[in-house]
């Protein structure tokens, strides 16, 4: 593999030339690329190169002392999402209106026309603020401390919608994955996940029977 | 008259630059790359625009698959043993050295504790295609799956992350059962693994 080829002269020697030889190495280095290309093609397919991503969650707890301080939220920022089964997606402001049924309102999870645009729009302010402080960042006026208060104050701020998101059993978990990155991107800071209850699953089928289900009750 | 000589010409290739492009390869594959779990089922998680990393180490890893199996695995194997031991002692089942060395070694752990004796006799091979079809059970009256969480906490200390990692189609039943017994348990703080997904609105933001 490895081959020595020494340089005799040729007889021809110069006058007052050093005397080493001259000595070329070659190395083959065939059976090695061969090794690497193996262990490249090992590490290849064993292991995977993106770390996972994650999404932080914060629930309530459910602890008696803690219980009292929930159900604060004002009836007009409260935004409530409905997740049922089949990728459909309803939502209401404020109380629930179990009379009027056009006040639940099925959209999206399009990114354009959906839920996406609803929420931005509630929260316009807050968003435009945020991106305010984002291209301050960008030139570098703040800091990135600074940043990441502000916005967490802007976020938790008063003008912010609280987003209510009830999920039935039918619902996949791609849904409520869907729905909470809505709440990243739509700079949402207060939103919880709650019970799915008896009186939602009126208002959706209130809704799909464009209210004939309320007169079966016949209040 | 002589014939045209064709010119004998060395074939050897100089490996050498060849060499050092893939060493190069292979450095930059070690360094940058993490080994792939073994994992019972394969689990497609959800897109999110979440750039948040997970911890790369302390964490209990919660799998979820379609069918709403649960399935669990720790990183540190002292703390494996300390969690089996806690849960024998819950449920009165004594495990002997062989078993909890067995235990162990096991990547993703998810069976029954009733029946986890049978399942840690069998071969490791056998162990890996039967345990796809347990889970640990989630359900109220057998809940086991709550006090694999909080033995989990108990030797892991405080700074253990758990992050759920479920499949897109998994029904959000399964998930509200996981999310009650964390709840129960004061567990409010924790993490959704989800895929990266770039998203155009995202971008313009």
């Amino acid at each position: 593999m490895a081959e020595l080829q020494t340089n005799e002269g040729g007889g021809k020697k110069k006058k007052g030339g050093s005397k080493q030889k001259k000595i070329h190495v070659h190395v083959d280095f065939t059976p090695m690329v061969d090794m690497n290309m193996l262990l490249i093609t090992f590490f290849m397919l064993c292991t995977s190169l993106s770390k996972p991503q994650t999404m932080e969650i914060v629930m309530p707890t459910n602890k008696e002392s803690d219980l009292t301080k929930k159900n604060e939220v004002k009836a007009s920022d409260a935004i409530t999402i409905l997740l049922n089964g089949g990728d459909s997606i309803y939502y209401y402001q404020g109380k629930p209106d179990f009379k009027d049924y056009t006040k639940l309102k099925r959209t999206s999870y399009n990114a354009t026309t959906g839920l996406r645009a609803f929420l931005l729009d509630r929260n316009r302010l807050a968003v435009a603020k945020i991106n305010d402080l984002k291209k301050k960042k960008q030139d570098l006026l703040i800091a990135d401390s600074t940043y990441l208060r502000q916005v967490s104050e802007i976020k938790g701020g008063k003008l912010t919608p609280t987003v209510i998101i009830k999920a039935t059993d039918q619902a996949t978990y791609k849904n409520l994955v869907d729905v909470l990155d809505e709440m990243a991107i739509c700079r949402i800071g207060k939103y919880v996940i709650d019970k799915y209850t008896p009186g939602d699953k009126y208002l959706v089928k209130n809704l799909e029977t464009k209210g004939n289900y309320q007169s079966n009750f016949a209040n | 008259m002589s014939k045209v000589k064709v010119a004998r010409k060395s074939t050897l290739i100089d490996m050498t630059a060849m060499s050092d492009v893939t060493v190069l390869l292979l450095t930059f594959f070690m360094l940058t790359s993490t080994f792939v779990k073994k994992e019972p089922v394969q689990v497609k998680t959800p897109g999110s625009v979440s750039e948040i990393k997970i911890p790369e180490t302390n964490i209990l890893q919660i799998l979820i698959d379609p069918s709403g199996k649960v399935f669990m695995s720790l990183d540190k194997q002292k703390d494996m043993i300390q969690t089996l031991s806690d849960m024998g002692n819950e449920y009165g089942i004594a495990f002997t050295p062989e078993e909890i060395q067995k235990f162990k070694l096991q990547k993703t752990f998810g069976v029954d504790i009733k029946i986890m004796k049978q399942f840690l006799a069998q071969k490791a091979e056998v162990q890996d295609a039967e345990l796809q079809k347990y889970g640990i059970p989630t359900d109220s009256l057998n809940n086991q799956f709550k006090k694999w969480v909080q033995f989990a906490r108990k030797s892991n200390g405080k700074d253990m992350t758990i992050a759920i990692k479920a499949d897109q189609k998994t029904p959000y039943k399964v998930i509200k059962s996981v999310m009650n017994s964390l709840q129960d348990l004061n567990e409010n703080r924790y993490n959704l693994i989800t895929a990266l997904k770039v998203e155009s609105s995202a971008k313009k933001e």
